[in-house]
């Protein structure tokens, strides 16, 4: 393929990695800002949000589209549902203490790892999308015989990945303007800023923690039922999404949700950008020690406040 | 200093108890308890930097890498015999921790934790990308014959037990050591408050460099026992999950605690092995008894043995 | 063989019907006679303890799945025929969570712990490189069922075998006429940058220029990767066929967004079943997927007329014509590498038999198996004839190529035995017990 369209397909792809990382990692991004704990079992929140989604969409059989809407309101509450429990029965009764959660979170990876292995099974699981549409796209060249429409051969997107960019931007622009505007958001902002002045001011720390818990889980699931119809179901995906949301935290700012939102845009655009110029595992190299040198020159993440 | 002769007296002893199980466990007790001690020199160098530094690593897999290729490659392509293949090994993982330790410490806290994992990560796609040598994820095999030091076959159950006691009796001492130094107490004075350890007049910087530089070359020296010892080395070695593990094995066992690091992998190895004895869904019994230890053991098995029953343990 | 056949002789009278069995049939056909095995009263009653490395977890669970219920089927025959030479089998199975460190644990426990009288198992080839030097070391007979070059290659042992299923090299070497006569002379391949893609990477392209074809473009993709869209637009435009082999949980994405990439109108596409291992054909996305063609170590629908003992084995292991399990259409097998494990067993139940009368039967099960040249298409070796090589502890056999027809995989290339050789590695009876 000419540069151009690569270039620019690779760019699509780029977005729509970015897309979905920008829902996970805006999940950790509120949990580990405000709770200050890195949650191991945030990618098997994810996983079962891709799960419950194959679940849902195979048992509702009228059509693929009403079992995938379903799904999307579903999983996410089934899996933020989930996440409160464990904060109640674990989390909380670890005072949030930093290096415990992590570990408690480890082994809450297994249970879940185990318990989809034992009822969803090993096998990757597709879920149809709601709907499908290959467009093939035009590439404009300036030739010698002036200026001409070309269709590059393999050069198109699909309706449906096209859908999943828009949905995910719809989303965080919601979840923003409620962060901002609405009274819970500024009790997360609260207990975020100074946990010992919220508590003072009468705000019920452990249900905020409860619920901020359950809202990244539910956002992680969310954004695993819009990637299943490309990505399928499988019990081990919770892997990459944890580390790149991980990262994305990090590399955006901790706590900066906007910050994690432009930092989910750079590593997703640059992930694909990268690919077009070197081979394969070399530009993953590059773009791993890209982000390892951005932290090490700018330990406060590209968009956070550097800390006293 | 009666407190002083009971740490003497628990060092010698858990040394002695590691030579007695020897002759009173089963064949099968025996490999496994040389695999744990190789491993545990692992989770001490990671014990050292975390435990007792205070910085979080999730990149240890590098140095454990670094140390295994570095033995493997040396004996596999160069033709090296062991000592100088042991010794390759350490130079090459050194100067990886110098490396490593040069920018990654310009960080700290949670970026601390990414770099490293970033750094880890690239170390593991290089081996990939090495292929040709490496043989990427499928590693390579160190030859029975080639595993032989002094005329001493290593791959003998015993002479192997021995091997893995040496490895880990030296790693045990040196740390045991180290931390009772002002070096290592001003270990702990870093992690407990940096600014105010800098403010004593500490270099801290210059301490914590040497702190990761001891921490990845105990690792490297795992790595290479490792690739010694049971013949193999692969990049699943390389990959998070070996950068997550000596991390597990320290919490549960008490980080910040020399026993800590053996406990924590001998206890990680058995739930496994036992477990799965009993059932196929074994990793619900490991996850399960992971939560629950964090919940009633905050401080990991050795810390809380400190913390209720003998707080001079070192 | 005849050396081996006297001193099959030579054993305990009473074992006698069965030996001259050995001895008559072994050298010419080994395949082991139904019936016969079962007349055989064992001298102990002690069980023959098996080992058995298994995937379940980790990312060949899929494949793990299937290598255990084939592998209980097969045991199950066996000891209704009277197991091991009388002995009936016991199968200690252990998780090897597709790790090369938990691999080698795990057979160390079949050795020391077990008192296993053999090893077998296990598909990825990390954790067969990992296992075997520790089943050298504790002269634990160890029979894998992984397809990867690491037995012929001449890096493990005299202990470690293959005798059941072949290896990568052969197989994709086997592949390059076919392709380059049917399909086209300009190839780009796609393969995971692990040391299974460079294998076919290599192989292939060694063969392929053989042959008198060009290799256009080698494509790695790293290993857990999700997306593969962007790396499709390295494929050059005139290439005429590619070639494609992917492992793991995201192979459907892979294959699915190569569909979406060429809508309709790419290149012929030749992939290995590996690629699609466990996954329905007719799942939604993978309707382009028609009219290619796949490599398969054994067809996974049933063929008419083409392998006399599939229809009877399906039966045995639970799996319908179209590869499926009976029980559950959605639940397809991994049908082009496990019928690796129920032939290895009854490889296991042959060289016991002619290795009886030894004072040390884990040392005379290796002598007896490395005897071993033919193995006849049979129950017991359902997916055809095959070759054994003793010098380099793997087999040859047939390779099967069959195309996306209509919703089913129908076979339309079945490759010679001599198609898959080349020159033999190692020696492995040079080296000492």
């Amino acid at each position: 393929m000419e540069f151009g369209p690569h270039f620019l397909l690779a760019t699509l792809e780029g977005a729509l990695t970015a897309a979905v990382l920008a829902l996970t990692a805006v999940g950790l991004s509120v949990v580990f800002g405000i709770m200050r704990v890195v949650n191991v079992a945030h990618g098997e929140f994810f996983m079962l949000g891709a799960v419950i989604a194959w679940f849902v969409s195979t048992t509702v059989g009228i059509h693929p589209a009403v079992g995938f809407l379903l799904a999307l309101v579903v999983a996410p509450v089934m899996v933020g549902f989930l996440a409160i429990v464990a904060d109640q029965l674990v989390l909380r009764r670890l005072d949030y203490d930093p290096e415990r959660t992590i570990v408690a979170t480890i082994g809450l990876l297994y249970c879940i790892q185990q318990v989809t292995l034992m009822t969803f099974g090993p096998d990757a699981r597709p879920v149809i999308p709601p709907f499908n549409q290959r467009i093939a796209l035009p590439w404009f060249e300036l030739g010698e015989q002036g200026f001409q429409v070309t269709w590059p051969w393999g050069f198109g997107v699909t309706t449906y990945k096209l859908a999943v960019i828009m949905f995910a931007v719809i989303i965080l622009v919601g979840l923003w303007r409620f962060l901002a505007r609405s009274k819970f958001g500024l009790i997360m902002r609260a207990t975020q800023l100074d946990r010992e002045m919220a508590l003072a001011f009468g705000i019920p720390i452990e249900r905020v923690y409860a619920i901020v818990f359950g809202l990244g889980a539910g956002l992680a699931a969310l954004g695993a039922v819009l990637i299943v119809p490309i990505r399928q179901a499988h019990y081990l995906m919770g892997g990459e999404p944890l580390l790149l949301s991980f990262i994305v935290v990090i590399i955006g700012g901790l706590g900066s949700i906007p910050g994690t939102i432009m930092a989910a845009i750079l590593i997703g655009l640059s992930d694909g950008i990268i690919s077009v110029f070197f081979s394969p595992t070399l530009a993953k190299i590059i773009a791993t020690l890209l982000v390892a040198f951005v932290l090490v020159y700018r330990p406060q993440g590209l968009f956070g406040r550097r800390l006293p | 200093m009666r407190q002083n002769s009971n740490v003497v007296a628990l060092h010698a002893g858990i040394l002695a108890s590691l030579l007695i199980l020897f002759f009173i466990t089963s064949a099968y007790h025996n490999g496994n308890l040389a695999r744990i001690m190789v491993l545990a020199v692992f989770a001490m160098g990671y014990n050292f930097l975390f435990g007792y530094t205070g910085l979080l690593s999730l990149g240890h897999a590098l140095f454990f890498s670094a140390g295994m290729y570095g033995l493997g490659i040396s004996m596999h392509h160069l033709e090296l015999s062991v000592l100088p293949a042991f010794a390759v090994a350490l130079l090459f993982t050194a100067m990886v921790s110098a490396a490593i330790g040069f920018l990654a410490l310009r960080t700290t806290g949670v970026a601390f934790m990414i770099v490293t994992l970033m750094f880890a990560q690239a170390g593991y796609l290089t081996i990939l990308l090495f292929g040709k040598y490496t043989r990427g994820d499928e590693g390579f095999v160190i030859q029975q014959a080639e595993r032989t030091l002094f005329g001493l076959d290593l791959t003998d159950p015993s002479i192997r037990y021995f091997a893995a006691f040496a490895l880990f009796a030296a790693s045990y001492l040196f740390i045991a050591w180290a931390v009772r130094t002002s070096f290592g107490r001003c270990l702990v004075a870093i992690r407990e408050n940096e600014a105010r350890a800098r403010m004593l007049g500490y270099d801290t910087a210059r301490h914590k460099f040497l702190a990761l530089l001891a921490s990845g070359v105990l690792s490297g020296v795992s790595g290479a026992g490792y690739a010694l010892l049971f013949g193999y080395a692969g990049a699943t070695f390389a990959s998070v999950q070996y950068s997550i593990l000596p991390l597990l094995w320290v919490l549960l066992g008490g980080s910040g605690t020399t026993l800590g690091p053996l406990i924590g992998t001998a206890f990680a190895f058995y739930l496994v092995d036992i477990s799965s004895e009993f059932t196929s869904a074994y990793l619900l019994v490991v996850g399960a008894a992971i939560v629950f230890l964090t919940l009633f053991f905050p401080q990991g098995l050795a810390g809380e043995i400190r913390r209720r029953i003998a707080p001079w343990l070192p | 063989m005849k050396k081996d056949s006297t001193k099959l002789l030579s054993g305990v009278s009473r074992r006698l019907a069965l030996k001259s069995i050995g001895a008559l049939g072994g050298a010419a056909a080994f395949s082991s006679i139904p019936g016969f095995t079962g007349m055989v009263h064992g001298q102990t009653d002690e069980p023959f303890r098996l080992g058995f490395q298994v995937h379940r977890t980790g990312i060949g669970a899929a494949y793990g799945r299937w290598y255990e219920r084939t592998t209980n089927a097969a045991v199950a025959r066996i000891n209704s025929q009277g197991g091991i030479d009388g002995r009936p089998i016991e199968i200690i199975a252990e998780d090897d969570g597709t790790d090369p460190k938990r691999g080698a644990e795990v057979v160390e426990k079949f050795a020391t712990q077990h008192n296993c009288d053999a090893a077998f198992g296990t598909l990825f080839s990390h954790v067969v490189i990992g296992s075997a030097p520790r089943a050298g070391e504790l002269k634990l007979p160890y029979l894998v069922v992984s397809e990867g070059h690491h037995v012929a290659s001449g890096i493990l042992n005299r202990y470690t075998l293959q005798p059941c299923i072949t290896d990568v090299k052969s197989q994709v070497q086997a592949m390059a006429p076919y392709v380059h006569d049917n399909l086209g002379k300009k190839v780009t391949m796609i393969y995971p940058d692990f040391a299974f893609g460079h294998d076919h990477r290599d192989y292939f392209s060694e063969a392929f220029a053989r042959r008198g074809g060009t290799i256009l473009e080698q494509i790695a993709i790293p290993p857990a990767e999700t997306a593969f869209t962007r790396y499709f637009p390295k494929i050059p435009r005139d290439t005429e066929v590619l070639y494609h082999v992917m492992v793991g949980p995201a192979v459907l994405t892979f294959v699915k967004e190569l569909g979406e990439f060429f809508g309709g109108s790419g290149p012929a596409l030749f992939g290995f079943i590996d690629s699609l291992e466990a996954v329905d054909i007719n799942s939604p996305g993978l309707e382009f997927l028609d009219g290619s063609y796949f490599w398969e170590g054994m067809p996974r629908y049933q063929q008419q007329g083409m392998l006399a003992y599939d229809a009877e084995y399906r039966d045995a292991v639970g799996v319908d014509a179209n590869g499926a399990s009976v029980s559950d259409a959605r639940d397809v097998s991994t049908y082009a590498h496990m019928f690796g494990c129920w032939e290895t067993l009854h490889f296991i139940r042959d060289i016991v038999s002619r290795a009886q009368g030894s004072s040390n039967m884990k040392q005379a099960m290796i002598e007896a198996a490395e005897s071993v040249t033919d193995i006849t298409e049979s129950i017991e070796h359902p997916q055809g004839n095959k070759l054994f090589n003793g010098k380099t502890h793997q087999v040859f056999g047939h390779q099967y190529i069959t195309r996306v027809n209509g919703g089913r995989l129908d076979a339309v290339h079945t490759t010679s035995i001599e198609d898959t050789f080349y020159p033999d590695e190692v020696d492995y009876t040079q080296q000492e017990f």
